[in-house]
């Protein structure tokens, strides 16, 4: 996944991109025997749930990544702009028959259509949900850019820890303003969000057979969007981006709009933050304001840190492991059992302690994280390779280069 | 450096797997395997922690003095053991997903929870997709089993609940005007509010509705704010945790009008919070403390026999109404399992609607929706100085 | 008229006393940010466990000698926490301290829900804060009366320490220029146990108070004071001790009228509106000094 562009295409530039490309076909091919054919145990019902929230999560901290780690602008407010998408996708595709007994409390609401309901009339059920859902998704990201456009225009004149603190403001203003009854037909107050399209539901018609997409489709809008903030990275709007992050004042003198930049790297960096909060939705099933709270920007913030602040294969690697240790890995620790052994102080809750130390130890001895701000690519991986095995036959020296 | 973090990590990786691969799972590789081994497992889904943990704790209790009265099912002449496989949702509706599949990941033949409606609702489709069946033990919102086929429930329902509460407010309590008070975006407290709002407001009772947020804990000014509206009556259908302020902070204002309150506020809790002081504090409930003496000396005796299990009650050996539902709802999983002479969970859901039960807290069957038939609640009072419920009476709904 | 007052004045002496309680939590996050320019996300939890610490203690000492572990215990977690989560990163860039903030927040939250066994805890009864008392025809704890009265006098006897005293001038120092002062022969790290001492005994005699009022302590009971806390600080003017102590009374009041008014939904948003407005309008706070970046 993680693909660096040089610039000058050298062979095992090439040859990295052919391994990357390779490296993707196989895992799509793995993920969708995995939706389809490999038989349900206790390990692919783990594995299932936490790779679609790893993927959802990849997105969300690349996102943050894109914010924090190439352009310097510490935002906490990426819990309210996930918040605005989970909301944005849940109320245009909640089933029309649906609303009243969702909206039970607000007259079934005041949207009245669904939008994956609208096109399965045309283009069949299965079809119309996933259009209706990517539709859907991108309505999310766009109404979060929206916001985030207009937050980022008094917000973003402020500087480093300041800037953080009315992010975070802003995310806790809109958490109270979408639990506010006033908005109630439109948010169903604090009530909870429930019956629209989920990944369950997506589902592709080939040759008479139906195939489940439930873990291919989270991973391919992931990966669709975080290739598309690699691009942006690479483009010159992102050398821009990071010459602010270097030095802001250096970057203006250089003739870069600061305000323009920075508002560009706020708006894509919430669309994203948008379309992962969608993604969530749909992976919750149901959907309410009061979990977008501060904790869960924190969250990915050290998700963030621990993968590497600038580095967007370690934000990928980093959510993937963040997930998997704090859903599955670490749950025997909670269990009061080890090894059929009873342990007395494995009880509930041990799991968020040993976590948090380990955060901790990161933060602390390893402050960047895994990957630093490098990539992990595999023309990177080739290269090494070769540099080592030249080295060996220059010199038959057996010294690790590092 | 790095190679050193990267030696780390892996190593991590390496033990959590094979740690995670270990234990507890001994024979359900490969899905319907575990139909042919020796042993049961009924999964638990409910709020260890979090507002609702204390709640949670004591419905828990129910279902294990029940496992340890009966711990075992025969089934076609075999004897198989029930396992109990408990997963904290932690009382929030984003964790309720995940505990919800690791529960799916033990291979349940049943599920049993939760203690609150909002986890629930939020875990209901995961229940589904895996196509376990879900029994409801004390989640009253009707949104729960309403258009699902898989989730069942023993519970009465809020717009059941609201009314019997109004009716009380109205001719017990001759009360005019009441004050309601209930946390945002909690499925319970705002599907209570609405059904309360409702049945009062048809009996001539005016309703002032107020919500408080997450975390809040000063109800000073909204407790002001009923006493400046002239309410004589004050309704908090909330969790155990904000009762408790409630209670205190009301005392501390010199607050007389009666407090009612639904199922939460049964909890030793409550009155711990209450003892000793000019308070009046009604509640609606499933069960009262004295329906069947031999059950209470029974799940007394094995609650004050161990440590933990004293602690989870809440340090005594009061018996809550959601621990008496937590039995029942065990032996009514295990009867479906009975009858549908089978451990899979496709025959268990087929075999739970007619499956019929009397419980201690009453006779048990399912209704087309999938809810226990209940058409009366019983109302307690707290008792300030000996620190008791004390029972009033059994209200149904005309 | 008296009706009116009868009416309200419960609002104004609700706000009041928790006002004085965030003040109390305030001066933490404004001290440590006027001398390391860090913000202390932790602090709020300092004072959660203050609060827990105090569960434990009572149900097995006598009040007063629980009253003095509690502010011993506070104090030593917060300078233990300077140096183990802060002083190795001192030369790291801000964000990285932040983080490290952040992470001790989240350990502290995680410690606290693994020892209460995620239930809440109920606070004890100190006497005399709890008994009740009737002003004006409105009954409440003595604490409300006491809260004001308390935070005023070891406000004052604060300024006096920091204007009067030799450490206060060194903490003075510190906060306008930490390298120079260092070249001036000031014992930073001495400057800094200093600050961590006061804002944490302020934070465990808030959280007494505090707790009182509200007797129940759960693992996130520190979260949303220490937020409005902070708001206080950076209000009155981050680094101004003055300023947080009423920019913590306008919130206080401010938040209890809202609730008053019967929006309810947004009497924590509130405090993030104020905190948006006072950073648009005048960033630096009420009193804050005027910062130059330096290039």
């Amino acid at each position: 996944m993680g693909k660096k562009l040089k610039t000058k295409a050298a062979p095992e530039q090439r040859a990295g991109t052919i391994l990357a490309a390779a490296a993707l076909a196989v895992l799509y091919v793995f993920l969708f025997l995995l939706d389809n054919a490999l038989p349900t145990n206790s390990f692919t019902v783990m594995l299932i749930p936490v790779l679609q929230k790893g993927a959802i999560f990849a997105l969300v901290c690349v996102s943050m990544n894109l914010l924090n780690g190439f352009t310097g602008l510490f935002s906490l407010g990426q819990a309210g702009f996930m918040l605005i998408g989970a909301y944005s996708y849940a109320i245009f595709s909640i089933p029309a028959e649906q609303h009243n007994a969702v909206y039970q409390y607000f007259e079934g609401g005041i949207i009245k259509f669904s939008i994956p309901q609208i096109l399965g009339n045309a283009l069949g059920v299965n079809l119309g949900n996933i259009v209706g859902a990517i539709i859907c998704i991108i309505i999310g990201g766009i109404v979060a850019g929206i916001f985030a456009a207009l937050i980022g225009i008094p917000v973003l004149r402020l500087k480093s820890d300041y800037l953080a603190i009315a992010t975070l403001g802003f995310a806790e203003i809109l958490r109270a303003f979408f639990q506010w009854d006033g908005l109630g037909k439109l948010t169903n107050g604090s009530n909870l969000l429930r019956k629209y399209t989920n990944f369950h539901d997506i589902k592709i018609q080939l040759g008479g057979f139906i195939y489940q997409l439930d873990t291919v489709f989270p991973f391919l809008i992931a990966t669709i969007s975080i290739g598309i903030i690699v691009l942006l990275v690479n483009s010159s709007y992102g050398r821009a981006f990071k010459s602010i992050r270097d030095d802001e004042i250096a970057a203006e003198a250089m003739g870069i709009n600061l305000f323009k930049h920075k508002m560009m790297s706020f708006v894509i960096s919430s669309f994203f933050a948008g379309v992962g909060g969608a993604l969530l939705a749909m992976f919750q099933t149901t959907v309410q304001a009061a979990p977008f709270r501060t904790s869960m920007t924190y969250e990915i913030l050290l998700m963030v840190v621990i993968g590497g602040i600038g580095s967007i294969t370690g934000s990928v690697i980093a959510a993937f492991l963040y997930i998997a240790s704090s859903e599955w890995w670490l749950r025997f620790l909670d269990s009061g059992q080890f090894m059929d052994m009873s342990v007395p102080f494995f009880r509930d809750g041990f799991r968020k302690v040993v976590f948090s130390v380990i955060i901790m130890v990161i933060v602390l001895f390893f402050s960047r994280g895994i990957m630093g701000d490098k990539e992990l690519s595999f023309a990177g991986m080739i290269r090494k390779f070769k540099n080592k095995k030249a080295k060996k036959a220059e010199a038959g020296k057996e010294v690790d280069p590092e | 450096m790095k190679k050193l973090l990267a030696l780390l990590l892996a190593g991590c990786m390496a033990f959590a797997l094979c740690a995670c691969g270990t234990p507890a799972e001994p024979a359900d590789d490969g899905g319907e395997a575990a139909a042919t081994g020796d042993t049961i497992v009924i999964g638990v889904f409910e709020p260890l922690s979090g507002d609702n943990g204390a709640g949670g704790k004591q419905e828990v209790l129910g279902m294990q003095y029940a496992n340890s009265v009966c711990p075992t099912v025969e089934i076609d002449g075999k004897t198989y053991n029930v396992k109990l496989e408990i997963a904290d949702n932690e009382s929030s509706n984003d964790k309720a997903v995940s505990a919800a599949t690791t529960l799916i990941s033990k291979n349940p033949s049943i599920v049993l929870g939760s203690y609150g409606s909002g986890v629930s609702i939020a875990a209901s489709d995961t229940f589904a997709a895996a196509g376990v069946p879900a029994l409801g033990v004390t989640c009253t919102n009707p949104q729960v089993t309403e258009g699902n086929d898989h989730y069942f429930r023993l519970a009465f329902l809020d717009p059941f609940q609201g009314t019997v509460l109004a009716n009380f407010a109205k001719d017990e309590l001759s009360a005019t005007k009441v004050y309601c008070i209930g946390q945002l975006g909690n499925d319970y407290d705002q599907g209570l509010l609405n059904y309360f709002k409702q049945a009062a407001e048809a009996a001539g009772i005016e309703c002032v509705v107020e919500s408080f947020p997450e975390n809040n804990s000063d109800f000073n000014s909204y407790l002001t704010n009923a006493k400046n509206a002239g309410c004589d009556a004050i309704f908090a259908p909330t969790s155990i945790s904000y009762a408790q302020l409630i209670v205190e902070q009301a005392a501390a204002q010199g607050i007389t009008m009666p407090m009612l309150a639904p199922d939460t506020w049964d909890s030793n809790v409550i009155l711990g919070a209450a003892q000793g002081k000019d308070l009046a504090i009604y509640v609606s409930t499933f069960y009262a403390e004295g329906g069947d003496p031999e059950f209470e000396a029974g799940i007394k005796e094995w609650i004050n026999a161990d440590a933990t299990n004293l602690a989870n009650n809440g340090g005594n050996d009061m018996l809550a109404a959601v621990t008496v539902m937590g039995y029942d709802a065990y032996f009514t999983a295990l009867e479906a399992i009975k009858n549908a002479g089978s451990i899979a969970a496709a025959d268990v859901m087929a075999a739970l609607p007619s499956t019929t039960l009397t419980g201690i807290t009453g006779p048990i069957a399912f209704d087309d929706i999938g809810d226990a038939a209940r058409d009366s609640a019983f109302i307690k009072t707290a008792n300030c100085t000996n620190n008791v419920w004390d029972f009033v009476a059994v209200q149904g709904v005309q | 008229m008296s009706e009116f007052i009868s009416a309200n004045l419960p609002y104004l002496l609700a706000g009041i006393s928790v006002g004085g309680q965030y003040a109390l939590i305030a001066i933490g996050y404004t001290m440590v940010y006027g001398i390391l320019r860090l913000i202390n996300f932790a602090h709020g939890d300092v004072f959660m466990v203050a609060g827990l610490v105090m569960v434990t203690a009572a149900a097995s000492l006598p009040i007063g000698v629980a009253i003095v572990l509690v502010i011993v215990a506070t104090i030593i977690l917060g300078v233990v926490i300077e140096r183990v989560a802060y002083k190795p990163l001192r030369s790291a860039p801000r964000m990285s301290v932040m983080i490290s903030a952040i992470g001790v927040s989240y350990l502290l939250q995680n410690c606290a829900l693994y020892f209460t066994g995620g239930l809440p805890q109920i606070y004890p009864t100190i006497p005399f804060l709890s008994n009740s008392v009737t002003i004006g025809g409105a009954t409440t704890k003595m604490v409300t009366v006491v809260t004001p009265i308390l935070t005023l006098i070891l406000i004052f006897a604060l300024v006096t320490l920091i204007q009067k005293t030799k450490i206060g001038m060194a903490m003075r120092a510190v906060s306008k220029d930490f390298e120079t002062s260092e070249l001036m022969g000031i014992k930073i790290n001495k400057v800094i146990s200093m600050t961590f001492v006061i804002g944490c005994f302020l934070a465990a005699v808030g959280s007494m108070l505090y707790f009182t009022n509200y007797p129940s302590v759960i693992p996130t009971s520190g979260a949303m004071p220490g937020l409005k806390a902070f708001v206080a600080a950076v209000f009155g003017g981050i680094g101004s001790v003055p300023g947080a102590v009423i920019g913590a009374f306008i919130i206080g009041i401010c938040e209890n009228i809202i609730k008053g008014l019967g929006l309810t939904v947004f009497s924590d948003a509130f405090t993030f509106v104020l905190l948006i407005v006072i950073l648009l309008v005048k960033p630096t706070g009420i009193f804050g000094e005027k910062a130059t970046d330096k290039v």
